[in-house]
């Protein structure tokens, strides 16, 4: 093992440069591992974690910039598993309909000729009691029959499998998310003794004592960049987390002194898991923080399938939503502006059944100087507009109604700064004026904005800031834990 | 205990209602229990069974092929005019339709499209081409495509060993293959097949021109059991394929199909058919009651998978 090859790093990427339209997801990164070293991958929602972890895989190619796999310069899934990279994403990939045997199969081409079950069999079980001693799972039931914590286990396992290449560097994308402390130990364990023989891991965790306990070397993401790469050693918890912090700015917050004490539209009780009960009060804007996917958006569907009866949906909710995947449950692709706006409101713009439409075109013009909507004719297709100005239609949509609730899924993604101030505006204007609002948001920008902020993490509410307590430092420490699972 | 159960219970379901569907049938015509009684019963069900294995592949993928029966059709009409002077005709002539369902896979992948538009625009394209290739109902059946529908093996009927033999063959192929691995693992989550590097596009193609070669073969033995053949002798196999395909315990999305149970599905068909003539329902009712008997088995297959679910989580 004195070769070039071995010494060397597994991967390289230099100056990487990755955009989703006006969004920098990375923005200039260099990164390498060399082999033998456990990384820490850290940051915040939006800092590039997933995207790096994209790039690295060959699942995405960068717009500038290259990636070396063991000094070679190439690129996409091929390559980048021939070079022995392996992924464990963070939402599950495994086929439910197959066996843990089968899916073996579809991740190791190598596995194939007669007797390809026999040997897929004795290779996972062997990895898995290597990795899990004691893991009590049937390699031979279908992946749909396993919970989800055993479907993370053969996630995982399968990816650490060696058949016809060594896994070289193995990407683990939250792998404790659904492990008990007991298997994330075995896991970590696993993770130092296969660093040890040689191999190099790449750990992204929101739980900052495995991160601590396991990798050699943490890169600290934000904003597209890496912001620091230091020794494990020479971090703390509470460094790290200033380090994910922003340093330049700290603006005032210019959410309004408004000491509402109004009363409240919404209690729910602390959910299991969770020692803090949710509420919301008149004319409140309440944040939901934590990084993406903890629980923040299944909150808002509960809370809007709750104001309505599930057996007889009625039409007139007193909640109005605003959805973050425009495309995909937003808007009307094939309508006009003025149609995609009057939708959410046609009762009050009808006469005998029949829309109105010198009403509904007054309502648009009037809803179009309201949020500046930038268009010369509302009765352009909705496509016609920036990805921004869309958004503007659809709050319009929630606000034009009597709605006294709105609830917002992350409703600004991809969103430019321009048009969010001019919504953050409207957003004050109409809490103003009693509406409340429960925004979802993976931006701490958008989080300084609220009255109120609660911090999700694995499914439930960790903490409640107030007033001049929402800030980057507090939302950051809650997001993540401290202690190992 | 819970593995053996719930791996049987989708081909358990559809056998059953097989068995208790026979036995009704025996019950009122015990002259159908005799070799040649069976042979009867079951001999529509061999192209039936082709044709449904066919479906079963492209279900495999989270597609859905409205086409099949027309494309039956299609191929029973090449064969019944083709195959017996000018066999080398008729061989390009599916070899090229088989073809052009690959490339329709790699078209529907490609582009995104809904499987069902298009199946449904090529249904009128095979129909166009039958009628064009046998303007009135006519052909002939070759020799040995006939020869080898009429055998009679000893002890057991032709059309339980032909249902045997392509039980064995599909299950093979799509159970047990890493071709059928892959296949359905496109089906349960394509996403991650081509995350581990394979490609989706190919494998498409390829599910599409097994699945055509599968009803070519259907096309082929309707055939050499009816000896000649008309545009439109197959177009029911679209509907009876799907139901087919549902009754044998597989399902319309996430890749879970079972081409036992596929099989299985088609000879209950058939049977339903034989089952409600013998109690003498006039045929102005028997699609309705065929439904019906549909409705039944598949209830029952609902009701049982909603209990052994409980069972789990509680």
């Amino acid at each position: 093992m004195t070769d070039v090859s071995a010494t060397g790093p597994v991967v390289s990427i230099r100056q990487v440069r990755v955009e989703f339209g006006a969004v920098k997801a990375l923005d200039g990164v260099d990164f390498e591992i060399r082999p033998g070293e456990a990384v820490g991958l850290v940051g915040h929602n939006g800092a590039g974690k997933s995207t790096i972890v994209n790039v690295i895989n060959g699942g995405l190619s960068p717009h500038k910039g290259e990636i070396l796999y063991e000094g070679e310069p190439g690129g996409g899934i091929t390559t980048a598993r021939a070079h022995g990279v392996r992924c464990v994403f963070q939402e599950l990939s495994l086929c439910p309909n197959l066996t843990v045997v089968e899916n073996t199969r579809l991740m190791h081409a190598g596995l194939k000729g007669l007797g390809w079950r026999k040997r897929a069999h004795s290779l996972i079980r062997a990895r898995m009691d290597e990795i899990f001693p004691g893991h009590g799972v049937d390699c031979l039931a279908t992946v749909g029959s396993l919970s989800i914590a055993e479907r993370q286990m053969v996630e995982i396992a399968i990816n650490f499998v060696n058949v016809t290449e060594d896994p070289k560097l193995v990407i683990l994308d939250e792998p404790t998310s659904s492990l008990d402390a007991g298997l994330a130990e075995q896991l970590m364990a696993y993770v130092r003794r296969f660093v040890r023989a040689g191999g190099s891991v790449l750990l992204i965790s929101h739980i900052l004592g495995e991160i601590l306990s396991t990798s050699s070397r943490i890169v600290v993401m934000k904003d597209g960049r890496v912001v620091a790469s230091r020794a494990a050693g020479e971090f703390s918890v509470k460094s790290l987390v200033e380090a994910m912090g922003s340093v330049v700015k700290e603006t005032a917050r210019n959410a309004a002194a408004s000491g509402t004490s109004g009363e409240k539209v919404i209690d729910v009780a602390a959910a299991k898991g969770s020692s803090t009960p949710f509420y919301a009060r008149k004319g409140e804007i309440i944040g939901l923080a934590g990084l993406g996917g903890h629980g923040q958006t299944t909150m808002l569907l509960d809370l809007f399938a709750e104001s309505s009866s599930k057996w007889f949906p009625s039409a007139q909710k007193p909640m109005a939503f605003v959805a973050g995947d425009r495309a995909l449950n937003g808007t009307f692709p094939l309508w006009s502006i003025l149609r995609n706006l009057s939708i959410g409101n046609l009762p009050s713009m009808s006469k005998l059944a029949a829309v109105d439409t010198s009403r509904e075109a007054t309502h648009g013009e009037d809803w179009k100087s309201r949020m500046g909507i930038r268009t010369p004719d509302m009765t352009n297709p909705i496509l016609s507009l920036s990805g921004g100005n869309q958004q503007k239609v659809l709050f319009a949509r929630a606000l034009a109604g009597s709605a006294a609730i709105v609830l917002m899924d992350d409703p600004m993604r991809g969103v430019d700064i321009g048009t969010k101030q001019e919504v953050y505006a409207t957003l004050r204007r109409e809490a103003q004026s009693g509406r409340t609002f429960i925004w979802y948001s993976t931006e701490m920008d958008e989080m300084r904005l609220c009255d109120r902020v609660y911090v999700f993490r694995d499914g439930a509410i960790v903490a409640e800031l107030e007033g001049d307590a929402v800030t980057e430092d507090n939302i950051l420490a809650a997001s993540f834990s401290g202690e190992a699972a | 205990m819970r593995k053996t159960l719930s791996g049987l219970l989708p081909i358990l379901i559809p056998a059953v209602s097989l068995a208790v569907l026979l036995a009704a049938v025996f019950y009122m015509q015990p002259r159908a229990m005799s070799y040649n009684g069976l042979n009867l019963l079951f001999n529509l069900a061999v192209p039936i069974a082709l044709a449904t294995i066919a479906q079963m592949i492209i279900m495999a993928v989270n597609d859905l092929d409205l086409s099949m029966g027309t494309f039956v059709s299609f191929a029973a009409c090449v064969t019944a005019v083709y195959m017996p002077q000018q066999p080398l005709v008729a061989i390009l002539i599916l070899a090229g339709a088989v073809g052009i369902y690959a490339l329709l896979g790699v078209i529907i992948t490609l582009r995104d499209l809904p499987s069902i538009v298009v199946t449904l625009g090529m249904s009128f394209v095979w129909g166009g081409l039958a009628v064009l290739i046998l303007p009135a109902p006519g052909g002939q059946a070759p020799v040995w495509l006939r020869a080898l529908m009429v055998s009679k093996p000893t002890l057991v009927p032709m059309a339980i060993v032909a249902s045997v033999v392509i039980a064995v063959i599909a299950h093979l192929l799509i159970m047990r293959s890493t071709f059928g691995v892959l296949l359905r693992g496109v089906g349960g989550n394509s996403r991650s097949v081509g995350r581990a590097g394979w490609s989706v596009l190919a494998l498409k193609g390829a599910a599409y021109a097994t699945a055509a070669v599968f009803a070519v073969l259907a096309g082929m033995a309707l055939v050499g059991l009816t000896t000649s053949a008309d545009a439109n002798i197959a177009l029911r196999y679209t509907l009876l394929s799907i139901a087919g395909v549902i009754l044998g315990g597989g399902e319309f999305v996430g890749g879970r199909v079972s081409p036992i149970g596929a099989v299985i599905g088609a000879l209950t068909l058939t049977l339903a058919g034989s089952f409600l003539s013998f109690l003498r329902i006039s045929p102005d009712w028997q699609i309705g009651a065929q439904g019906g008997i549909l409705i039944i088995v598949l209830a029952l297959r609902l009701g049982i998978n909603r209990g052994s679910r409980q069972e789990k989580t509680s």
